[in-house]
């Protein structure tokens, strides 16, 4: 007796859906945790270390360093570091809870990935606010 | 006679890294919490104010743990990335070493901007 074939799911498409915009909300989520992962390890934390460097090392670098960050395309890409940053910290958390399997099931993983986004946007217009 | 059977999982080195990883965001998200309210509180101001803040010993050893805590992250969160998406083992060895040298070239920097000069 042979197994009948199961039917194709009617959204079949014959490749790899690359799209983004197309995954569900916790798998958007994974997919920047790993994105901002690796933009953290490079080039966000060297440049960090590097402005520490400078603005830790003498009164000039310090007043260098201010001056660059007076500018409002410096202020953008700083405000873009900390969306990465607050976004890994609100999604690792919730990787946390789920390894304690809180929120496994579809529904609460689903509305925790959404409050995860809204908070890492959130805390971002929170540093803005006060750093504008 | 028993028959010999190679071990299909590998080193085991797995889980361990696995744990480490959450114990290090353990110790990295907490670093965030009381230093983002110890900046807001403390509110340094000018070189002479953050030059002070970062010459505190508690401040200098925490900030310490947090770069140990995120090399390890780091290093296991890179190395799934490129063990996930490169297959040329060579290339991947490659940028691995690439990975691992720079992290430790991040910690050494760390420390001489903590406590050099």
């Amino acid at each position: 007796m042979s197994a009948a074939p199961t039917p194709r799911p009617k959204h079949y498409r014959p490749y790899y859906d690359l799209n983004l915009a197309h995954l569900p909300p916790p798998g958007l989520l994974s997919i920047f945790h790993r994105i901002s992962g690796a933009l953290l390890f490079f080039p966000i934390l060297p440049t960090l270390l590097c402005f520490m460097y400078l603005a830790l090392g003498s009164e000039e670098g310090f007043a260098r360093v201010h001056g660059w960050f007076a500018q409002p395309l410096v202020k953008l890409i700083a405000f873009g570091a900390i969306w990465l940053y607050a976004h890994h910290f609100f999604a690792g958390i919730r990787y946390l809870l789920l390894d304690l399997h809180w929120g496994v099931e579809k529904a609460p993983a689903r509305a925790s990935a959404l409050a995860v986004f809204a908070l890492g946007a959130l805390a971002t217009l929170l540093v803005a606010w006060r750093l504008w | 006679m028993k028959a010999y059977r190679k071990n299909p999982v590998g080193a085991h080195y797995g889980l361990g890294e696995w744990l480490l990883q959450r114990l290090t965001a353990v110790v990295m998200a907490l670093f965030t919490i009381v230093m983002f309210a110890c900046i807001v509180l403390e509110a340094p101001h000018g070189y002479a104010g953050w030059k002070s803040f970062f010459t505190g010993t508690t401040v200098r050893l925490a900030t310490m743990l947090f770069v140990v805590a995120l090399l390890y992250h780091a290093w296991v969160g890179m190395r799934d990335i490129l063990m996930d998406y490169l297959r040329a083992t060579g290339i991947r060895l490659a940028l691995q070493a690439a990975v691992g040298l720079a992290l430790i070239f991040y910690l050494i920097w760390a420390a001489s901007i903590l406590w050099g000069r």
